[in-house]
């Protein structure tokens, strides 16, 4: 063979006329099985209406929390509009005692909603991820020490763990979604366990450590990469309980201090006009419960976890 | 049955029981020790200027703050033990009096809403899974997730604008008598009736496909005989379980409804402690909760093999029964 054949068979398109990848194969194949990944999702997604919904709704729900403007072009804090208005086409969710639109707040709202959720899985995952990873792979004493330590934290109704946390860190949204963020971290560590401990067991473990890898590299390498599923499916539905568990602590007044608009404490905020302007607690409401729904339906299409 | 086993594991059970709740207030103390401020600061309200250096030291001595953190811990832990859970710094009455007096409107607001939650979601699912209509069924096995969705706080506002301030049906607040209680129970029941129901819509589907309900079937027991004489029975099980789980999430959220409704309990106790920094009174109320987790999970422990004669003792193979 010359030079110039050798050169040849190995371009890129000789190579891949030689070794179809996957994605050739599946168009090479006859049959009515070919669809494309995308109209595959848009199929799946047809089927389920309310997963779609929920989809386009968290999507609008984050985009508002980084670009409220997109959403309304009113200021969550001027107060040039009517006093107690009810709900029109000029202010969707009506506007406040102070002749704020409560809509723009509701929208810029979802920033400090969003943000304080993200805060508080984050909180749960990186404080009990860990722990679960080296109790689940460790075994023995330490294994049934920390497991022991995860069950006085169960043992602790969350939302009272949530209060004493607030109540030593001070009152702020932030303190808020650390403290819900330390309820979490029992549940975090649970699962994480449960899932090392099944990996832990695959022949691929086995054989990584028959091998001669260090425990070390085996955990980060092999076994932590198939905990992350499940630990997603856990934030995803940790995510919805975060939302609500803000927003609990955010309306007893542990949270923002007004103005700010947070979803919980602007219910806070309508209830003294309970009587005379009902969409200054409904809406924000709403929104928390459509939110809330969207979240957990999202996550329960991501899979399940056992907690 | 033999006595020795079943002694033995009482006594394990109750001794792992405590243990949990030394911890649990060992975990409390912990947090509540990191706070900024201390005892003396919440005492004086952080304006500590007009109390003299004197004064200062001889607080500090009397809440022991001078010591080190395992031995203020030791003290509390002792103290505890004891049955005395320190007094509150705003009231200085004693935190064990303090909940004491508020658990009879509290344990009657929260046994209305596990009745509630028993009867709306227990029935919820057996109406689920003995319904033939599909579509009637998927609404009624969606209903526990939107229950679970709903915060309670706007949930409680509804009913009071609904039923209280439009209706006139229902006292808005307050702690007088039967009528007063039935918003705030709703309230409370919705995320235990929520759990019950879909927990136990899932276990009624369960058992109703297992062996023993075609059997009974086959020998001619009608669909109600089989339902509650088999399915239910075996089903509850599975429910009995997460009592810990749900005496705690009623303790729990009556913090919230007691707040909306402004009815008088150890939740409205609770954040007002937390919003005084009212360190021992949260302390107290936590340790209540892990103490109503625990002994719960204890009792279902020691009735389990009642409930399920399969299940042994201990890891043995004897069985009890």
């Amino acid at each position: 063979m010359t030079q110039i054949e050798e050169l040849v068979a190995i371009g890129p398109a000789a190579e891949a006329a030689a070794h179809p990848t996957k994605a050739q194969e599946v168009v090479l194949e006859p049959g009515p099985r070919r669809v494309g990944r995308a109209r595959y999702a848009a199929s799946y997604l047809a089927r389920r209406p309310g997963l779609l919904m929920s989809i386009l709704w968290m999507t609008a729900v984050v985009l508002a929390a980084f670009v409220p403007s997109l959403f309304t072009s009113a200021s969550p804090l001027a107060v040039g509009a009517a006093i107690t208005a009810p709900p029109s086409w000029h202010h969707l969710f009506g506007t406040d005692q102070i002749g704020r639109d409560l809509f723009s707040r509701v929208v810029y709202g979802s920033s400090l909603s969003m943000r304080a959720s993200l805060i508080a899985v984050l909180v749960g995952l990186l404080l009990g991820g860990p722990l679960g990873l080296v109790a689940g792979y460790v075994g023995g004493p330490l294994d049934a020490g920390l497991m022991r330590v995860v069950d006085v934290l169960l043992s602790i109704p969350a939302l009272l763990l949530s209060l004493a946390v607030v109540l030593a860190l001070g009152f702020g949204l932030t303190d808020v979604a650390l403290a819900v963020g330390v309820a979490f971290i029992a549940s975090s560590a649970r699962v994480t366990r449960g899932e090392v401990l099944k990996i832990r067991q695959s022949p691929y473990v086995e054989a990584a450590r028959a091998g001669g890898a260090r425990q070390g590299r085996v955990l980060v390498r092999h076994v932590l990469p198939s905990a992350v599923e499940p630990l997603l499916v856990l934030a995803a539905l940790e995510f919805g309980e975060a939302i609500l568990y803000i927003s609990t602590l955010s309306f007893l007044g542990y949270g923002v201090q007004p103005p700010a608009p947070e979803w919980g404490s602007l219910v806070a905020d309508g209830r003294d006009y309970l009587n005379t302007a009902w969409w200054l607690t409904t809406m924000p409401g709403l929104t928390i419960v459509v939110t809330v729904l969207a979240a957990n339906r999202i996550s329960r299409a991501f899979g399940r976890v056992d907690r | 049955m033999s006595g020795p086993v079943l002694a033995r594991y009482v006594a394990a059970r109750l001794f792992q029981a405590a243990l949990v709740l030394v911890a649990a207030y060992t975990v409390t103390f912990l947090v509540l020790n990191t706070l900024p401020g201390n005892a003396v600061d919440a005492i004086t309200g952080g304006q500590a200027t007009d109390i003299t250096p004197q004064q200062l030291r001889s607080l500090q001595v009397s809440f022991g703050l001078n010591r080190p953190v395992w031995s203020q811990w030791w003290l509390h832990l002792s103290q505890a033990l004891q049955g005395n859970l320190g007094r509150s710094y705003m009231t200085g009455e004693r935190v064990t009096s303090l909940l004491a007096a508020n658990f009879p409107s509290t344990a009657a607001l929260a046994g209305t809403a596990l009745l509630f939650a028993l009867v709306f979601g227990g029935g919820l699912a057996i109406w689920a899974t003995n319904t033939r209509s599909g579509w009637l069924k998927s609404v009624l096995l969606s209903l526990p997730s939107l229950g679970i969705a709903v915060p309670s706080f706007w949930l409680g506002l509804m009913l009071l604008q609904v039923f209280s301030f439009d209706a006139h049906i229902f006292p808005g607040t307050g702690n007088d008598g039967f009528k007063s209680l039935v918003l705030p129970a709703l309230t409370l029941a919705v995320l235990p009736g929520a759990l019950i129901a879909s927990l136990l819509a899932k276990s009624l589907d369960a058992a109703l496909a297992q062996p023993y309900s075609d059997t009974a079937r086959a020998k001619g027991a009608g669909p109600l005989r089989v339902q509650f004489g088999h399915a239910l029975r075996n089903a509850l099980t599975s429910t009995v379980t997460m009592s810990g789980v749900l005496v705690g999430q009623l303790l729990a959220g009556a913090v919230v409804v007691e707040t909306v409704f402004s009815r008088a309990g150890l939740g409205e106790l609770t954040e007002q402690a937390v919003s005084n920094a009212d360190i021992p009174v949260v302390q107290g109320m936590v340790v209540l909760g892990a103490l109503a987790f625990v002994s719960i999970n204890l009792l279902v422990d020691l009735m389990y093999p009642l409930l399920d004669r399969r299940v042994v003792l201990g890891g043995r193979s004897t069985a009890l029964l």
